[in-house]
């Protein structure tokens, strides 16, 4: 029959020579890769004893960052939430009452923020997102392994940074607005 | 009935007589100039914003010259022959984009805190025609906070003096406690001496605030409209007047908030009393009918798969003038 492909071959039964009926070359050969191996610079290392430097725009674990007077930067306005694509985010707004100026920043804040990181892809929108620079995502950490699934369930307690820490210390350098990057475009937005 | 032939963008539609270019756009359905302060249920509203602005290329048939400036759709009546351009017209972007630039320069930018935000016209209007950075540099005016009632919260700093709620209390409900105060910049929405707004309907002024200086007290900083979803249900309600025609914001199976059903304008379709609006927040309270229409810009729309608004399609040259359902209630403001 006409092979489909055209690229059939036929066969061959040919004996083997005298050099690879006796294998031991084709064995040395391999010996010898192996051999070579042993006193080559190794590619992995010891984790956890030794750990790799993070690159700079690494995301890691997320952090809620407070401002240089320590009051939350959050506002509960819901963008990170929205834009999240693993859907991740949760969180509910309160008012904040007198005298609580020194907490948060604004009249709203967030009472629960809560971050599934078992959902969580780590893509770093909702950094892009937050329009008051609250939320970054670290390059100095992971989501630590558990045995619990509801403690992968990170909420304010485990997110809000526990003093204020300037944010050109965290990953891409420099605030938002002086990156370079531009994620509508330079010029107007328009809607249609 | 005389039919007046106007072509606004290149678009021609036949109007009766007294029809002003916006609602003679509205009633094309495409290239509609924004309105923040025309509200077509609302005697009297209009020319106050400025983003409404078109150009008239030629005034009539009769005298062609056009229009020396720029004029206000929202109050320009329509003539025999007229030719208007709007969103063709470089210049008329460039005026719009002044405008909304002028509206927010006292206008806070706490989108973030606003309840509104996701169903503000501001918003909006900002997005599609303002610049991404503001040029003003001084301090913004702020006002005296005052509690004007158990129901409706007042951000002064957010209004934009469209009057379009001093017009409802004053078109809606029997008895208007609140009005405009003060000259300039210093005017401000405000009841004189704290009182607070209490007659059945004063709750619609939450609705035809264009912005989120007038927001419900029971939502606030609830959730994000975003997350919520609209259904509209209907109640038999006793007040007079009061439809009982509804949108109910879910969240989860919570109904969240409660407003009037809006069109595709953004205007409510009926408006609503405060028992329907404050009290009756059980789904018990009400008939559902079905999850209501978002439109496919909105961020409400994210995750809702329904179609969106049915724009009214009108064939050139042929007037719809009062066959459309959609404009059934507007005749009695045009004629």
């Amino acid at each position: 029959m006409e092979s489909l492909s055209g690229r059939s071959k036929q066969v061959v039964n040919k004996e083997l020579t005298f050099k690879e009926r006796i294998y031991l070359p084709a064995i040395l050969g391999g010996m010898w890769i192996t051999l070579k191996h042993f006193f080559m610079k190794k590619t992995t290392i010891k984790y956890p004893e030794v750990k790799r430097e993070f690159a700079e725009s690494y995301r890691g674990l997320h952090v809620l960052k407070k401002d240089e007077n320590g009051a939350e930067r959050c506002t509960a306005c819901g963008l990170c939430a929205l834009t999240c694509p693993a859907e991740a985010i949760t969180m509910t707004a309160a008012e904040r009452k007198n005298g609580e100026e020194g907490l948060f920043r604004e009249e709203k804040y967030a009472a629960v923020y809560e971050i599934n990181m078992l959902r969580c892809i780590f893509c770093g929108l909702c950094e892009e997102a937050c329009p008051k620079e609250a939320i970054f995502l670290t390059n100095e950490e992971l989501t630590p392994a558990n045995y619990d699934r509801g403690d992968f369930i990170y909420g304010k307690d485990k997110l809000v940074e526990p003093q204020h820490h300037p944010i050109g210390k965290i990953r891409g350098g420099g605030p938002l607005n002086q990156r370079n990057y531009h994620p509508y475009g330079k010029g107007l937005v328009t809607l249609s | 009935m005389d039919l007046l032939k106007v072509t606004i963008d290149g678009i021609e539609i036949e109007v009766p007589a007294g029809t002003t270019i916006l609602e003679a756009a509205r009633k094309i359905g495409k290239n509609v100039p924004p309105a923040m302060c025309y509200y077509s249920k609302l005697e009297g509203s209009g020319g106050k914003c400025r983003t409404c602005i078109v150009k008239v290329s030629q005034g009539s048939t009769k005298d062609p010259r056009p229009m020396p400036k720029p004029v206000a759709s929202c109050r320009t009546q329509v003539m025999d022959g007229m030719v208007v351009l709007n969103e063709t017209s470089p210049e008329i972007m460039e005026a719009r984009a002044s405008v909304v630039e002028f509206l927010l320069i006292n206008h806070p930018l706490d989108c973030p805190i606003c309840d509104q935000a996701g169903e503000c016209h501001l918003q909006d209007l900002g997005y599609a025609h303002g610049k991404q950075k503001t040029r003003y540099e001084f301090k913004r005016r702020t006002f005296d906070k005052i509690d004007i009632g158990p129901y409706v919260q007042l951000h002064m700093t957010r209004c934009i003096l469209c009057y379009r709620c001093v017009f409802t209390c004053d078109q809606i409900t029997n008895d208007r406690v609140h009005g405009v105060l003060n000259r300039g910049d210093s005017a401000e929405i405000s009841t004189y001496i704290e009182k607070s707004i209490e007659n059945d309907f004063s709750g619609n002024v939450i609705d035809v605030c264009p912005v989120g200086a007038l927001t419900d007290k029971t939502f606030r900083f609830k959730n994000r409209v975003w997350f919520t979803k609209p259904v509209n249900a209907h109640r038999n309600c006793t007040t007079d007047k009061c439809s009982g025609k509804v949108q109910l914001w879910y969240k989860g199976n919570e109904v969240i908030r409660v407003t009037a059903r809006k069109d595709q304008w953004g205007e409510v379709e009926e408006f609503i009393c405060n028992t329907c609006r404050f009290e009756k927040k059980e789904t018990t309270d009400w008939v559902i009918e079905g999850p209501a229409k978002v439109d496919n810009k909105s961020v409400i729309g994210q995750n809702h798969y329904e179609l969106s608004y049915d724009k009214p399609v009108v064939p050139p040259k042929i007037s719809l003038f009062a066959d459309h359902p959609s404009f059934k209630d507007d005749s009695k403001f045009i004629n």
